[in-house]
């Protein structure tokens, strides 16, 4: 899993609209990204990331949930238009992490991100 | 020091209990946070802890996990009832998986499990007996 360190931080708010991202569940949106990783592979989650990163996933799993808890990610955005189920979406408020779903793909979205971050 | 407080506690844990697995790493996370332990602390028990505990549910027929927490560190002890492991060198090798397809598509069992909970400790040891089951040993040291 790639993990992007970018040059500037963007908000959970901004990340939501720049890739037309429905909010499932997280209140406040405020938190600055400074680093996205995109994988499907909890165990690279687990190995690899870093606290208050962001996740891009197409895992939509309480499992997914509970790596993001236990790894301290500041949100989670679902790609290719997954929905979280009922148990996913309960677990993502009781741990109070955002949680977000956009209907591009997993290399769009890192795409676009790294694109609005990475430049001057 | 990060608390004065001692706290020991014991958590049972289910095998193939997928729905509930991470749940007790999380309150033992949540545990710490309450105690004031420092979040890299925190953080590293956690994922130690949720691994071990992923280790269970996936592999064994159930298990307990010891929590304690000293002023000086934390430590888990895991130990659990199942197949064991009968190449441990090998288990701890990065990659090295027995993973079955159901647990690969949760996104688990990419052979990174083990190698993980020793780089988050201070303090790692295991011990397995095939038929039998495992145990673990997990030290985080608390920032002074």
């Amino acid at each position: 899993m790639p993990i992007l360190a970018y040059q500037k931080a963007v908000s959970l708010a901004q990340v939501r609209d720049l890739l037309g991202a429905e909010v499932f569940c997280g209140e406040d949106l405020s938190a600055q990204v400074g680093q996205v990783g995109a994988a499907d592979l909890m165990s690279d989650v687990l190995a690899l990331s870093k606290p208050g990163m962001l996740l891009l996933t197409g895992l939509a799993s309480t499992q997914m949930i509970r790596t993001a808890a236990v790894s301290g990610l500041c949100g989670v955005v679902l790609v290719r238009g997954r929905k979280p189920d009922e148990s996913v979406l309960a677990l993502a408020r009781e741990r109070k992490i955002p949680l977000l779903g956009t209907p591009l793909t997993m290399f769009e979205a890192a795409g676009l991100l790294y694109m609005a971050i990475s430049s001057r | 020091m990060a608390s004065p407080e001692e706290l020991e506690s014991t958590y049972f844990v289910a095998g193939r209990d997928f729905t509930n697995a991470g749940k007790i790493s999380t309150a033992i996370m949540d545990t710490l946070k309450r105690l004031g332990v420092d979040p890299e602390v925190v953080r590293r028990v956690a994922i130690a802890s949720y691994e071990a505990e992923m280790n269970i549910v996936m592999y064994a027929l159930h298990g307990t996990m010891s929590l304690r927490v000293s002023p000086h560190a934390v430590t888990i002890e895991v130990g659990d009832e199942g197949p064991g492991i009968e190449d441990i060198n090998l288990a701890m090798q990065e990659g090295y998986s027995t993973a079955t397809p159901e647990m690969q598509e949760m996104g688990f069992g990419a052979g990174m499990g083990l190698p993980n909970i020793k780089k988050n400790a201070d303090e790692f040891r295991i011990t397995s007996e095939v038929s039998k089951g495992t145990r673990l040993f997990i030290r985080v040291n608390q920032i002074a």
